[in-house]
């Protein structure tokens, strides 16, 4: 093994990584919240069985959890491009990663509306509830606490797509790595780190996901 | 372009239809591979998990949780990268495969334990009390109750794996991301080719999601 | 009062009521007894407009509910509904599940409403759970949650579907006793029970009901003691 290990261009790196890596989080988190109201959205169309609406909604979400991501990011970028339609890296992104989140939310979302029994709808509108208050106030809380696990998940899984942005011009943790790791040829030890940093975030999240939940949901 | 004047982008033909299929064919055999291995390792990590106790969710636990928590794309350069290192160089092919072979086992290790809990003690103890041995009681009780309840889970990995396989362009392996992606700087057509290349992926998770139908309506009703 | 006339109500081409008449008034008791499936339950969701109706007329205190002008959320705050499965809500507190629809859809400020949800939990015997979620109660004390949740809204009718249906044996008997309580303090109820006891000691009146049909109508002495209709005997005799 002729190879030599060289850390301290790393080292030396380590604050653009780190910034990058809240680069990271930050867009995943956006594509997060973004996804989880276009998500409630979708699967609320998709319930309300109006036809005209519902191929839309249902192309959304086939091809969203049916291809791969980059080539959803890849339809953001080239394609929107051939059109005319230039988004920055940052946008390509969010864009790509919220319609993919969207989709996958809005299964989960439908799953957990059709587990709450319906009559706790009528529960609520025999006292008298609307069926907007019912549904702020009895249904969505309890939908929430259903896919609070699958959207844990959800963010676990759009930190790790968010990676993707390395393909796509977009200096997030990988993609900022792959910068540097270019610059300085020491691709092996720079990726290395990098991994070590996602691990870092995916505990991160796990673990605040965790307290939130023992906040959050005392039943 | 108008009158002669110079044809910058070439069209799209028949030929890279074939190209594009040569590609689906790559991340098909790919991905077969990294499924198929991935889940009879993971089956085994599982099943350690799930025998092991502490010991096994501190080591082994740990590796596994670290193939989950780290961006694919992230474990691929790192492994292309590493086997030159240690004076192994590998293809490009052959380190995605390996690469989401691993990825592949450590998601199912997660889903066999998962089924292989499902199944009730007393279950098991019944099947014990009639002289089954060990092995007998997996094979027999454990394995059939287990795999139901856990193939939802599974066909989500599975489909998981074919999507990702796409990660592997980044090693310019030659399958079908990285094929369309070669295509579109070439013929800047990139909505027909991602709609090809999506509907390539269609194509292959189809016999996989309807098999997992297949077999959950069948095992529902015997 | 409570004043149904030739009510009719379908699902699709299965006729659940097949013209039903019916008055319930202030201050009275009325049992509604029968096989399940005879349409009992259904005319309790009709009377407080969950269910379409598709013939016939439900008027409650002069209001018809299913006109079209009608504002239901107003009207349903009389009719307090009491269901078969305990349907608490499961993400609030026993306080928080009383005291949601009076800060609501009545307006009452959270002050007023914890003081009004406090006092119907006392009044259910539930005053030493305000603070517990529904999860962690019984079934028996998680029905007359629901009592006491439907009583906050002050209502002045009380509907019963099936309450005790769904409860183990010996949790029956702490709900019909809370009904019985409500009984004696002159509040109108509509029940559907399966409890014969209940419906004998209780009721002002009971009702047969028989394949959409009241089969039925009178005192509970003379259903329990000298029913006119065969098929009231025969009812009887099974559930004995």
């Amino acid at each position: 093994m002729e190879y030599t290990f060289h850390w301290r261009p790393v080292f030396n790196r380590l604050p653009d990584l780190l910034e990058a890596g809240l680069i990271t989080l930050e867009v995943s988190a956006l594509s997060m919240v973004i996804g989880i109201a276009l998500g409630l959205g979708l699967a609320l169309i998709r319930m309300s069985g109006n036809p005209a609406i519902a191929w839309f909604t249902i192309g959304w979400i086939e091809i969203a959890r049916n291809t791969p991501a980059l080539l959803q990011l890849f339809f953001f970028s080239f394609g929107l491009g051939a059109y005319g339609i230039h988004l920055t890296p940052y946008m390509v992104v969010l864009c790509g990663m919220a319609f993919n989140n969207a989709g996958y939310l809005a299964e989960s979302f439908r799953g957990g509306f059709a587990a709450i029994p319906d009559t706790q709808m009528k529960a609520a509108r025999s006292l008298g509830m609307t069926a907007t208050q019912a549904y702020l106030r009895i249904i969505i809380p309890q939908v929430l606490r259903i896919v609070y696990y699958p959207m844990t998940n959800q963010m676990v899984w759009a930190v790790l797509i968010s990676s993707l942005g390395m393909l796509v011009g977009f200096h997030e943790l990988a993609g900022e790595t792959q910068r540097q790791a270019f610059r300085s040829f020491r691709l092996f030890e720079f990726f290395l780190v990098t991994a070590v940093i996602y691990y870092v975030i995916v505990k991160i999240i796990i673990l605040s996901s965790r307290l939130i939940a023992w906040r959050l949901f005392r039943y | 372009m108008a009158d002669g004047g110079v044809q910058f982008f070439f069209e799209f033909t028949e030929r890279d239809l074939l190209i594009l299929a040569e590609g689906a064919k790559l991340t098909l055999i790919i991905s077969s591979l990294a499924i198929v291995g991935g889940t009879v390792l993971g089956g085994l990590f599982g099943w350690l998990l799930s025998v092991s106790g502490r010991f096994g969710a501190i080591t082994l636990g740990w590796v596994l949780d670290i193939f989950r928590s780290v961006p694919p794309i992230v474990q691929l350069v790192l492994f292309v990268n590493f086997f030159p290192i240690i004076g192994f160089p590998v293809d490009a092919a052959q380190a995605g495969t390996l690469v989401l072979m691993m990825y592949c086992s450590a998601l199912v290790a997660q889903v066999a334990r998962a089924g292989i809990e499902a199944v009730p003690k007393t279950t098991r103890w019944a099947g014990r009390s009639l002289g089954m041995s060990y092995w007998q009681d997996l094979r027999y009780v454990v394995l059939p109750i287990g795999l139901r309840a856990v193939l939802p889970s599974w066909t989500g990995v599975a489909l998981g794996v074919l999507k990702d396989s796409a990660l592997v362009s980044v090693l310019k392996a030659g399958e079908l991301m990285q094929v369309s992606q070669e295509m579109i700087t070439r013929t800047q057509q990139p909505f027909l080719i991602l709609g090809i290349a999506g509907l390539f992926y269609f194509a292959l998770s189809f016999p996989i999601a309807r098999l997992s139908e297949h077999l959950e309506r069948r095992w529902k009703y015997d | 009062m409570i004043e149904i006339t030739d009510l009719h109500k379908s699902y699709g081409r299965l006729e659940v009521l097949k013209g039903i008449d019916l008055t319930v008034h202030k201050g009275e008791v009325i049992s509604i007894i029968g096989a399940s499936g005879s349409g009992k339950s259904t005319l309790l969701y009709c009377v407080n407009g969950l269910e379409s109706i598709q013939g016939g007329k439900i008027e409650v205190d002069g209001i018809d509910v299913h006109a079209k002008g009608t504002d239901l959320n107003k009207l349903r705050q009389r009719l307090g509904m009491v269901f078969q499965q305990w349907n608490a809500f499961p993400h609030l507190t026993a306080l928080e599940n009383v005291a949601l629809a009076p800060r609501i859809v009545k307006g009452l400020s959270k002050g007023d409403a914890r003081a009004v949800a406090e006092r119907r939990l006392v009044h259910v015997g539930l005053g030493d759970k305000l603070d517990v979620y529904p999860g962690k109660l019984s079934g028996g004390q998680q029905q007359r949650l629901a009592i006491a949740r439907a009583l906050a809204m002050e209502p002045d009718y009380m509907l019963f579907d099936e309450a005790t249906s769904a409860l183990d044996p010996e949790l029956v008997g702490e709900v019909l006793d809370t009904m019985r309580l409500l009984a004696e303090e002159g509040m109108t109820m509509m029940v559907v029970t399966h409890e014969m006891g209940f419906a004998r000691d209780v009721s002002d009146k009971v009702a047969y009901f028989d394949e959409g049909r009241v089969e039925e109508i009178g005192p509970p002495e003379q259903i329990f003691g000298a029913p006119h209709s065969e098929k009231t005997r025969r009812f009887l005799a099974k559930v004995r």
